[in-house]
């Protein structure tokens, strides 16, 4: 009894980075079959590379904030503020010559960095110390980034950067490796060591798992929670100066798909929108995937990319109801389960 | 002999393979006060969901009256006079006492308008059948526990009503108000309404019921006349175990008090509460709910703070705002809900161990050092001999003592002065709660001062070395065991 | 008097009020445009889109859900009942395009209410998929671009006007819109639901607890489902009244609706948790924000202050509610609180 236990519960971990893989693998056969030659090819790869980690990283804050149990709506808003503040930044720094060296980037990408900190830790205190329900703070708090970016640049686009950002930002490592791509993996790299190897990643586990029961063990909650949001608003502001570099320019309703895709993104990788679950290799491979979906649909001129948001919200609906059923499958009997989730769903009523 | 309201016969209902209950008999006369008991996972509570139409059984029958059924749904089962009273009492706190009053009634007649001059008068007629008084157009979140339990069963009365199940009526009600509510019980016997009441607490199975039947691992281990039991029967049946509950005695008791409390207050919860706690002692507080012992123990491990007074730990005083600083200051609490505050089900039984620990387990920089992780977590596997065969198996494979056994494994790791525990065997089976006894004893030699907080009389009686009494915020006596017994205690308590 | 006063304090719809009150008297004696018929009409017609679809996140809030795919249901609805009509060169009335648009979100809300009643799953990210695949549908396979000319039938009920409104100092006109009316029947129409019928009692109980009102005998099921039907009806109506009102259908400009319709709702001190709120405080909620909208600019604010001003609305609104939340937890005491679930 207690070994099949085991066996279930290990499985469901993996239920969702196997079947993103599955995905993957059947989608590559597909496009190995009809479009070999337009999908297999370096510079599609490179061109896929660049791309995926400007909502990536986005989706990887909105992960961190759904392991605690509530979610950031605000990234894309933290993004497009930050993309523009450092894009008019760049501006007054390289003055009218357009000169900039690597050390002016680095400052400017801090000053951004330092920008999406602040809202993030925004964020934070709206959620932990004032006790706003995570979407609507959030909710909130991405028009009011987004109407400063507006107030920001009266509206209209900033551009007319000085080229030496994008060249660099949206450049290639040795000529092969995307820039932005490296940004990504280290951020990747960096957030899979927090969640796995420190206090911060069993402390956020445990918050999303039980607030009441984290902070009777001593845990300063509204801590990890400030914490969690901050980095969320740090991912979001990389994934705002990637996009400044990859558009050459930046305007407050840049991406403004994103909220919801990453949304989506997060939930297919397997992390519970309840809190408490949720592995950073499963969100990654389903920005990969998005990525690879998305990017082959366009070798097909003849169908739109519309259908990729029909596609994705099929899927991850699909998902969810074959969760449905698996889950109620395991849980017959198991009443204890419900009245905890109930609880818990209590638990985040009373805040 | 009195017409049955309520018969089932050999039921039988399994769950994924496990047998639940086993081939179960009831039978509930008019009027009769019954009382069910048995301990977690026996099969009570799924015995009253097939009564009351919620699950089908496998097998068996079920009899009201004449009419016999092989399986019932809800609406029948409310059609044949079976109300349950549920332990959050089903109401809608958003909602007046009125609708609250009058929905069923008006679902049950297909209404499909809301005329409000009809459910006043439903709601009226209601509270009258217990002459309950209460406001109708109060919101129901803002009342009592008591008045929501009221608002509950006058709401069962409605649809005539011949069997009432109340499960675990009592746990959050004050002595007074349990009293209240056992004089409906009484009351409701006289119109020949029987109860079926749910608890695994004895002495109110002493105190109210008529008959009895116990529960055990699904299927029926006694059944008979509440006049015929005692104590040590109703321990045999609930467990197939005999104990022998031999009174603490502390044989390593510290010169100083690692712990003392002075004239500590706290507006509307507390006041001026005086103890004070040596290494080796294991202190009992008990009271009536609402009497401030759990204010007070919430205060003691930074939760709630004290207005004024003083907490020292070892003559020391310090200030505790936080759990972090009280654990810091050498202080740990076992919460009252082991569900909702102590655990983390769904995460590792490694996890749950070294939760409190982590400052300890980690470089400053807060890198987790797995080899001494994983050290740690094996060795209180070990002390406490938590039946797992992984420590990475989520902590909801284990059951409710196992599951006590990690609460306290997650602070005894964090080397305390001081274990608060608050109701620690509280829905626990009195197999486990007899081990947990024992290694608190086995802690309290070690040198740990530990508090009990607990309404579980003979629990306090049988492991305290010193008991506290408390009555509406004050500390009404300071006894010792041989001074004490249930009555004496009890007197206090009122 | 005093009980009274106390009550009235502790009400969202009240500050709310006081918040209408002080940014109408702050226009008024800022630009003196505010209290003038045109402005008023403006206001009121600017209020139809967001005010049904106001209503309709209303319900689900109230319900203990939340829906975030009412703009797309309805760009997909209207999208799809204009592209027809146009297609087939229809003439005639409004009452088909009615029609249609109804059925659609019907169909459309009903998915809704199949994944979120049948299966459980959560609301929000139902709705956000949902959302997703309506948008899909209707950029994808419909292949939605602007349509400039809509059916005579739709852009004269859009145009219709119940009265006209003129300035006397600036001789500006301004037209009541006949969908007005419609804003004010399906706010009747909500109001008799929720207030007089047991489906509408329904939706607070699920809201409060919906264990609880299965228990009671609530077909908590039948109750969701029919709410996201209705939800997408009215969204829907919304959607074509827009086509209507601006002569056109754009697919893609009413996405993003949802956060302001939403935060209204919210501030009107609907709880997000459901089982709480009131139509009076919904209504208010979104006047307020469709004055932000639309009224700053009296104000002498320039109009890419608008969002700055909804967020710092939002956030202050609803830190209001929730301080008070929690400040009410903690007067009753950590043990009640316990209790009470």
């Amino acid at each position: 009894m207690k070994l099949q236990i085991k066996n279930i519960s290990t499985a469901i971990k993996d239920i969702h980075i196997k079947r993103l893989l599955v995905i993957m693998v059947l989608w590559m056969i597909f496009m190995g079959i009809f479009r070999f030659d337009k999908f297999y090819t370096l510079i599609n790869f490179q061109t896929m590379a660049a791309q995926f980690p400007e909502f990536g990283l986005m989706a990887l804050g909105i992960m961190l904030c759904m392991i605690s149990g509530g979610i950031d709506l605000s990234v894309v808003g933290v993004a497009n503020f930050v993309a523009i503040a450092s894009g008019q930044l760049l501006k007054i720094i390289a003055g009218g010559a357009g000169e900039l060296n690597g050390f002016e980037i680095l400052l400017v990408m801090l000053f951004g960095m330092a920008i999406g900190l602040a809202a993030g830790f925004f964020n934070g205190i709206l959620v932990s110390k004032v006790k706003i329900p995570p979407i609507l703070a959030t909710l909130g708090s991405y028009e009011l980034f987004r109407g400063i970016a507006i107030i920001l640049t009266g509206g209209k686009a900033v551009s007319g950067l000085p080229i030496k950002y994008a060249e660099t930002i949206a450049g290639k490592l040795f000529g092969l490796i995307p820039v932005q791509l490296l940004f990504f993996a280290a951020v990747v790299l960096i957030l899979s060591y927090l969640l796995n190897r420190t206090t911060y990643g069993i402390k956020l586990y445990m918050l999303g798992t039980n607030a009441t029961a984290a902070m009777f063990s001593g845990h300063r909650t509204e801590r990890v929670l400030i914490q969690t949001y901050a980095l969320s608003g740090i991912c979001a502001a990389l994934g705002g100066l990637i996009m400044l570099a990859n558009y050459n320019s930046a305007r407050a309703d840049y991406g403004a798909v994103y909220t919801l895709q990453c949304v989506l993104i997060v939930v297919l990788g397997g992390v519970n929108p309840m809190g408490g679950k949720g592995r950073i290799s499963g969100t990654v491979l389903a920005i990969c995937v998005l990525q690879m979906l998305s990017s082959g649909i366009n070798r097909f001129p003849e169908i739109s990319s519309f259908y990729i948001p029909l596609f994705w919200g099929g899927v991850l609906l699909l998902v969810m109801v074959l969760n449905y059923y698996r889950e109620n499958k395991q849980s017959q009997g198991g009443h204890k389960k419900a009245v905890i989730s109930k609880y818990r769903i209590w638990v985040r009523k009373s805040g | 002999m009195a017409q049955s309201v309520l018969k089932v016969v050999d039921i039988k209902k399994s769950f994924a393979g496990v047998q639940a209950l086993k081939g179960v008999s009831l039978e509930i006369k008019a009027g009769e006060i019954h009382c069910l008991a048995g301990e977690n996972g026996s099969g009570k509570s799924t015995l009253i969901k097939i009564i009351s139409g919620v699950y089908t059984p496998d097998e068996g029958q079920i009899i009201f009256g004449d009419k016999v059924y092989s399986k019932i749904t809800p609406i029948e089962a409310i059609r044949n006079g079976i109300q349950v009273i549920y332990q959050d009492f089903s109401i809608f706190p958003n909602l007046s006492v009125m609708e609250n009053l009058a929905f069923n009634e008006e679902l049950a007649n297909k209404r499909k308008l809301v005329n409000r001059k009809r459910m006043k008068k439903i709601a009226q007629e209601a509270l009258a059948k217990i002459n309950f008084d209460v406001d109708l157009n109060a919101k129901v979140g803002s009342l009592s526990v008591a008045s929501k339990q009221l608002i509950a069963i006058c709401r069962a009365l409605m649809l005539n009503a011949r069997l009432i199940i109340m499960d675990e009526p009592t746990t959050a009600l004050t002595r007074k108000e349990v009293n209240a509510l056992f004089n409906i019980i009484l009351d409701l016997k006289k119109q020949g309404i029987a109860t079926l009441f749910v608890s695994h607490k004895l002495d109110e199975v002493f105190e109210i019921s008529e008959r009895f039947t116990i529960l055990r691992n699904g299927e029926k281990a006694a059944e008979g006349f509440t006049s015929e039991l005692d104590n040590k029967k109703f321990t045999y049946y609930m467990t197939g175990r005999e104990f022998e509950d031999k009174p603490f005695v502390p044989t390593n008791v510290s010169e100083d008090p690692v712990l003392s409390v002075e004239n500590l207050s706290m507006n509307g919860f507390y006041e001026n509460v005086n103890f004070s706690l040596h290494r080796g002692e294991i202190l009992g507080i008990t009271g009536l709910l609402g009497s401030g012992r759990t204010e007070l123990a919430l205060s003691l491990f930074g939760i709630m703070q004290a207005d004024t007074g003083t907490i020292k730990i070892d003559g020391e005083p310090v200030k505790l705002d936080s759990p972090e600083t009280a654990i810091n200051h050498g202080i740990g609490y076992v919460p009252e809900d082991r569900l909702t505050e102590g655990l983390f089900l769904p995460q590792s039984i490694g996890d749950n161990i070294i939760v409190s620990e982590l400052d300890k387990l980690s470089s400053r920089l807060g890198i987790i050092d797995r080899d001494k992780k994983k050290e740690e977590i094996r060795q209180w596997v070990d002390k406490l001999s938590i039946a797992t065969p992984n420590p990475d198996n989520a902590c909801s494979t284990l059951s409710g003592g196992n599951q006590q056994r990690v609460v306290l494994a997650k602070w005894l790791s964090r080397d305390l002065k001081v274990l608060v525990l608050n109701g620690p065997t509280m829905g626990v089976d009195i197999g486990s709660k007899h081990d947990i006894h024992q290694i608190l004893r086995r802690l309290a030699e070690q040198g740990l001062g530990i508090i009990i907080i607990s309404d579980d009389i003979p629990e306090i009686l049988t492991n305290c070395s010193k008991i506290l009494i408390m009555r509406n915020g004050r500390i009404s006596a300071a006894l010792t065991p041989d001074e004490a017994d249930t009555q004496v205690l009890a007197r206090y308590m009122m | 008097m005093n009980r009274i006063m106390k009550n009235l304090m502790q009400r969202n719809e009240f500050y709310i009020s006081i918040a209408i009150v002080a940014l109408s008297i702050a226009i008024q004696l800022r630009s003196g445009q505010f209290f003038t018929s045109n402005n008023i009409v403006d206001l009121l017609s600017a209020l139809i889109v967001p005010g049904l679809f106001a209503l309709g996140a209303f319900m689900v809030i109230v319900s203990g859900g939340v829906d975030v795919s009412f703009p797309a249901l309805a760009s997909l609805s209207m999208y799809a009942t204009t592209r027809i009509l146009v297609d087939t060169n229809y003439q005639g009335g409004i009452l088909l395009p009615i029609v249609m648009s109804l059925c659609f979100g019907a169909i459309l809300g009903a998915v809704n209410g199949v994944l979120i009643a049948t299966f459980k799953l959560p609301p929000l990210i139902v709705t956000l998929g949902t959302s997703s695949v309506f948008k899909g549908i209707m950029q994808g396979v419909l292949n939605a671009v602007q349509i400039t000319v809509i059916p005579p039938g739709m852009s004269s009920f859009g145009t219709a006007a119940l009265f006209i409104a003129t300035n006397p100092q600036s001789g500006l006109t301004s037209r009541m819109p006949v969908a007005f009316l419609a804003l004010v029947i399906v706010l009747l129409i909500v109001y008799f639901v929720l207030q007089h019928t047991m489906y509408g009692r329904g939706l607070y109980a699920i809201g409060g607890n919906e264990v609880s009102a299965y228990r009671a005998g609530f077909n908590v099921w039948l109750i969701k489902f029919l709410l996201y039907v209705g939800v997408g009806m009215i969204s829907s109506l919304a959607g074509l009244i827009r086509v209507c009102m601006m002569t056109q259908a754009h697919p893609t400009n009413m996405l993003g609706m949802e956060m302001m319709v939403i935060a209204g709702v919210v501030l009107g001190g609907t709880a997000i948790t459901g089982g709480s709120g009131t139509l009076t405080g919904c209504m208010l909620g979104t006047i307020l924000l469709v004055m932000v909208e639309n009224s700053l600019i009296l104000l002498g604010v320039p109009t890419f202050w608008q969002g700055f001003f909804l967020g710092v609305f939002i956030i202050v609104g609803m830190g209001i509610s929730a301080l008070q939340v929690s400040r009410a937890i903690k007067a009753r005491g950590a043990l009640t609180r316990r209790v009470q679930q």
